[in-house]
């Protein structure tokens, strides 16, 4: 155990970056109040195989960070979680890291380090379950070529908090996708960040979130083109239920003097399902250069949609579950992206138990 | 034997402009097996008819009584109008993105019928319905409307009514949209559900041709909010060669 004093800049809560967190629920994990257990609660939840390595090591980060959670986990440890895919490697079967432990009296801090090595191909589900205080420091790394679909799923229990920076640095023609999910937690805030360092790479940047009464999720997005002819796509969409449950969406996108031919679109859709719920949502886009194929962004934030229930009803189909197809219906096109059955499944049946929760509050 | 009745029928909408009455006293009685069509110019309020029947929120009652069998339809809420045997196939069906129409269709005849229908039966159930309206089977796959042409939206509405099965069913413009192979394979389907389930049918439209697939026991014109005028087929002759011209300027 070591107490963190050290006094960073501490966020007021007054900077853009903080200014819709709610500082006082973060245990600590912002001001270096928080007590800093020593546990380390990834680990790999079935086999690994042939080519994919999972290690710790002492790495420097891969790219700089003005987070000051981030900041703090580096300042306190060297040590990475690391999991590593070897180059030409084709992992055909997902690889899942899961939670083994935590606790909401102490909180972990915690270093992972994803690597794709040239051509290697693979998808990797993090299921990050438990009650549990976490600031983590999640860096991915494709090397030219490589193919990563990532898959986060915040199932938190309701103590939790979580931040966390999940930064991806693409070489020459890979591809990124991420699917985030965030569905469970009382405090969840993710920076998806993603930077382009050689042409030809692509990024596909999902999520689906869902809050209930109280709860409070932030995914602030950055892709950084300062590199030409790279892709991005961005397309979150969140449901909200209850009294205070509150979400807040930011999308930056910054297209740099020298990225020529960046093609990027970026959409965030909220539903709100009930009163006394809200739905922050930040579309950025800062263009540099005007040689490009396309920029674009979209964000909506709407209820019921009251003819879709109409139809639905008109055939006989309760209002309850029509509610819950329409709102199963605007999460399937992302959650279908994470192309694994089981997983799948179990969003959907936690958002359909979320939705009657929030039902019954009503 | 059921019977619909309509007494007196009532109904204003809210607009941007105020409270604006549409159906001024609709009196209407169809018995299974009786096709009613009600013709009228645009904006007299047949669409209001088939939606204040079905419960749209949008309209409000402010008089009148619609009964089905004796029981009070306009106490139902949507779903349980439909529960009590009531359709609607709509003219404009609505979309609903992510769910796939092989979902929909089992979640309502899970719903009407008070418990899932055996998989086995159903599947084949589906599938010859979609057959019956020359339908890609590709079709249960894509979501509820989405994308869906113009005629596969309106095929798509007459499968439904071929298995769901309702007592009455209303069609609020079923033609509009439909080339002719089309209009004859969807009115093939309505012909379908009135012999098979002893259907009633009320048919709103502008025009006579799809009266020449499903022949109408009654004819209604509809101006002004209100029926004007009803006879037999030979109605819609009448208004084939006359036009809605009489009826407006009344």
């Amino acid at each position: 155990m070591s107490v963190l004093t050290t006094n960073y800049l501490t966020p007021s809560g007054r900077e853009e970056a903080w200014r819709f967190t709610p500082l006082k629920r973060l245990h600590g994990l912002h001001d270096g109040v928080a007590v800093i257990s020593d546990r380390i609660s990834l680990c790999v939840k079935n086999g690994l195989p042939k080519g994919v390595s999972f290690t710790r090591e002492d790495l420097d980060p891969l790219a700089q960070s003005d987070d000051v959670i981030i900041e703090r986990i580096r300042g306190a440890s060297k040590s990475v979680s690391h999991l590593s895919i070897a180059a030409n490697s084709e992992i055909a079967e997902p690889v899942f890291l899961s939670r083994s432990k935590g606790a909401v009296d102490t909180a972990e801090f915690s270093r992972v380090r994803i690597t794709l090595g040239a051509n290697a191909r693979a998808t990797v589900i993090v299921e990050n379950t438990t009650d549990t205080v976490l600031a983590e420091d999640l860096e991915i790394s494709l090397a030219p070529g490589s193919d990563l679909k990532f898959v986060t799923i915040q199932e938190f229990e309701s103590k939790s908090v979580y931040t966390a920076r999940h930064h991806a640095v693409i070489d020459k023609d890979a591809v990124f996708k991420s699917v985030t999910v965030t569905v469970g937690g009382d405090v969840v805030r993710i920076l998806p960040t993603v930077e382009f360092i050689a042409p030809g790479a692509s990024a596909n940047l999902l999520g689906v979130y869902f809050a209930t009464a109280g709860q409070f999720f932030e995914h602030r997005i950055h892709v950084d083109h300062a590199v030409p002819h790279a892709k991005s796509n961005v397309n979150y969409k969140g449901a909200l239920a209850g009294q205070d449950a509150h979400t807040v969406w930011i999308g930056d996108v910054l297209i740099r003097a020298a990225a020529e031919g960046t093609d990027t679109y970026e959409l965030n859709r909220n539903l709100l399902l009930s009163d006394g719920a809200r739905a922050d949502s930040v579309p950025n886009l800062e263009i540099e250069t005007g040689e490009i194929i396309g920029a674009g962004h979209a964000s909506t934030t709407g209820r019921f949609d009251d003819e879709q229930l109409f139809y639905l009803m008109s055939r006989g189909i309760s209002v309850n579950d029509a509610r819950r197809l329409v709102v199963r219906g605007f999460f399937n096109e992302i959650v279908l992206e994470i192309g694994d059955q089981v997983v799948q499944d179990r969003i959907m049946d936690r958002i359909d138990s979320e939705l009657e929760k929030a039902a019954s509050d009503v | 034997m059921s019977t619909l009745e309509i007494r007196g029928l009532e109904v204003t909408v809210d607009t941007d402009n105020g409270v604006v009455e549409i159906l001024k006293g609709v009196d209407l009685t169809i018995k299974s097996g009786e096709t009613h069509a009600i013709m009228g110019p645009n904006g007299s309020g047949k669409s209001t008819l088939a939606y204040s029947i079905a419960g749209h929120p949008k309209y409000t009652i402010t008089g009148g009584t619609v009964t089905l069998d004796g029981a009070d339809v306009l106490e139902m809420s949507v779903d349980e109008r439909a529960k009590a045997g009531l359709f609607l196939a709509m003219q404009y069906p609505v979309e609903v993105p992510g769910v796939s129409v092989s979902n929909f269709l089992r979640t309502a005849a899970t719903a009407l019928r008070g418990e899932a229908p055996k998989l086995r039966t159903w599947v084949t159930e589906v599938k010859s319905a979609m057959e019956a309206l020359n339908m890609d089977p590709a079709f249960a796959t894509r979501n509820v409307n989405e994308g869906f042409s113009g005629g596969e939206k309106k095929r798509h509405e007459i499968m439904q009514l071929e298995l769901l099965k309702p007592k009455m069913a209303i069609l609020d413009e079923t033609d509009s949209g439909l080339d002719v192979d089309a209009l004859r394979i969807v009115s093939e389907g309505v012909n379908r559900a009135k012999e098979a389930n002893n259907l009633g049918v009320i048919l709103i439209t502008h025009y006579t041709r799809i009266l020449r697939y499903i022949k109408p026991d009654f004819v209604h014109v509809f101006a002004n909010g209100r029926i004007v005028e009803q006879g037999g087929p030979e109605l819609a002759e009448k208004l084939e060669a006359n036009g809605y011209a009489d009826y407006v300027s009344k």
